[in-house]
């Protein structure tokens, strides 16, 4: 069962995590944690003409959580803002390959995705309130 | 009770339960987290199974018979507290929700009422949040110092900065609150001596004693605190209940922490009269059968002796410890020598964090914990995010130390470490 979820892929973005780092010129920076685990992501997003420009992440938590906040900046990068915002639970966990995670790590998992959106609801407070609002509530679901 | 040396592991693990239970698909529990909870053994759940069916009725008041043996069972319960920790009397033993509830009592009702502006309150690196967050909260209110005693790097209280917190040149009000044992590091602290020092500079200390008194012979007079507040959930009792030491004539003037039913002798429209002690500070209908519960629990650790319980774990960890210092790129957190810590065991190994290997511990059956164990101020001194812990009670064996360390192993092998 712990073969299954510490996969090469998983081990190898923990260990080799893509697009990490600051990003100086970010829109929006924001942060959150796992209460439970102490999980900490920050994601920086640079946002041009809809589409996110470039997209940064910092972070210090167990596998599952670094893995998948790596695997998600590769799976959003110079994606429109439209398509990003549709990204649902269900997304990440085929992206990751975990679809049977229990419930204690299924937050793990989902934390980065929970940090970008709340990123988004920051976006679009101004521009698109309706947008920000159907975010925010998806926030809530992770 | 039992002799020296006679202690039965098999025969004590028959008593739980518990123990029988496997783990996805045919692996025995391994339950290695008993400084979060311990197991019930059959007694307590008995108990309370027997409350609930034979005599099922509210405390202190109604006249007939099973409310009758409800009241004489939950003050029985009062009375082997009382002696199992060396109180003077029942009237020093108060029972609440939880330890967290019984520091909250005391930091609400004698912090408010004796705590005042620049008065120090001091309590250390290795406290749980519940020993922390009370005197943050009354600190901030009153305008008071909160003051730390730092840790060295082997887990040890700097006595240094022990002397330098308690110094009381003004002779105000003080207060020191303390754990007994460390719920992360098992430090087990020096308390006779310091409390000695405390009391010198007349500041009162409280014992947080939630991991120490189920692990370990503990007298509250031979070490003199004020008060003490530990759990029942953690020796081998109910959840649901706390229970609270205090000093009678100190608990005498105290103020009530919640109003209401059974704390009162007379209830007038614009004043009351409130109940002796210990009912004072026992508002409510309380846990009934979780104390009931843990009168049984008591029981059982009468049965087994304390000093046996101790020299169980002090085995059992010196077993673990050098288990786990053979092992590449592990890292141990607190005193190496079991005689100064308790059966609780922090580590890290290489760069897989607590809450990978518990998964991984996890799927052999193996239950540890992993994260910040309610101790974030201590995690930034040992300047980790996060530590794996494991921890002892009188029912674990060597055999499950060897494949805890089994598991640890095959978990280098998953992550190539």
């Amino acid at each position: 069962m712990s073969d299954d979820i510490y996969r090469e892929i998983i081990l190898d973005h923990y260990r080799n995590p893509r697009n990490k780092g600051k990003l100086v010129d970010a829109d929006v920076s924001i942060h959150d944690s796992n209460p439970l685990c102490g999980d900490e992501i920050d994601i920086h997003l640079k946002v041009e003409e809809g589409k996110i420009k470039n997209i940064k992440f910092e972070g210090r938590g167990c596998a599952i959580s670094q893995a998948s906040a790596s695997m998600l900046t590769e799976m959003v990068i110079e994606k429109p803002l439209s398509a990003v915002k549709e990204i649902a639970k269900n997304d990440i966990l085929e992206n990751i390959g975990l679809l049977n995670l229990g419930p204690a790590r299924i937050k793990c998992a989902l934390l980065s995705l929970k940090v970008l959106k709340m990123g988004m609801v920051r976006y679009y407070t101004d521009k698109d309130p309706e947008s920000a609002k159907k975010l925010d509530e998806d926030t809530k679901l992770y | 009770m039992m002799q020296k040396g006679t202690l039965s592991i098999p025969k004590i693990r028959e008593d739980f339960p518990i123990l029988k239970r496997k783990i996805n698909g045919n692996k025995p529990l391994i339950y290695l987290d008993n400084a979060a909870t311990t197991q019930k053994p059959q007694s307590v759940i008995n108990a309370i199974c027997n409350y609930y069916m034979n005599y099922n009725s509210n405390i202190h008041r109604a006249v007939y018979q099973i409310a009758e043996e409800a009241t004489i069972e939950y003050e029985m319960s009062r009375k082997k507290i009382a002696k199992f920790i060396n109180a003077r009397s029942t009237n020093e033993i108060i029972f609440t929700r939880n330890a967290t509830e019984a520091i909250n009592l005391i930091a609400y009702s004698w912090g408010r009422a004796n705590i005042k502006n620049n008065d120090n309150i001091t309590i250390t690196e290795i406290e749980h949040h519940s020993n922390i967050v009370p005197w943050q909260i009354l600190a901030q209110e009153k305008g008071a110092n909160l003051q730390y005693i730092g840790i060295d790097d082997n887990g040890y209280l700097k006595m240094e900065d022990c002397k330098k917190c308690l110094q009381n040149r003004n002779k105000r009000v003080g207060l020191l609150s303390i754990s007994q044992m460390s719920n992360v590091l098992g430090t087990i602290v020096p308390l006779n001596e310091i409390i000695k020092m405390a009391h010198d500079e007349g500041v009162l200390v409280l014992v947080d004693g939630a991991q120490s008194v189920p692990h370990m012979p503990v007298d509250v007079q031979e070490m003199n605190c004020d008060f003490m507040a530990f759990s029942s959930h953690k020796m081998l009792g109910p959840t649901g209940v706390g229970i609270l030491y205090v000093k009678e004539e100190i608990l005498d003037k105290m103020s009530p922490f919640i109003g209401g039913g059974d704390m009162i002798k007379e209830v007038h429209k614009h004043k009351t009269v409130y109940n002796d002690l210990p009912y004072r500070f026992e508002a409510g209908t309380p846990n009934i059968a979780d104390v009931i519960g843990l009168g049984a629990a008591i029981d059982y650790l009468n049965e087994i002796g304390m000093n046996n319980v101790r020299e169980h774990e002090t085995n059992i960890t010196s077993y673990a410890i050098n288990a786990l210092s053979t092992i590449k790129d592990v890292t141990l957190y607190g005193p190496t020598n079991a005689d100064h810590r308790g059966g609780i065991i922090a580590f890290n190994i290489g760069d897989i964090h607590p809450h990978d290997l518990a998964t991984i511990m996890n799927s052999h059956g193996i239950a540890i914990r992993s994260g910040h164990h309610c101790a974030q101020v201590l995690m930034k001194r040992l300047d980790v995010p996060a530590t794996s812990r494991l921890s002892f009670y009188i029912y674990n064996t060597k055999k499950e130390v060897d494949i805890f360390i089994d598991v640890l192993n095959e978990a280098r092998r998953i992550f190539r470490i």
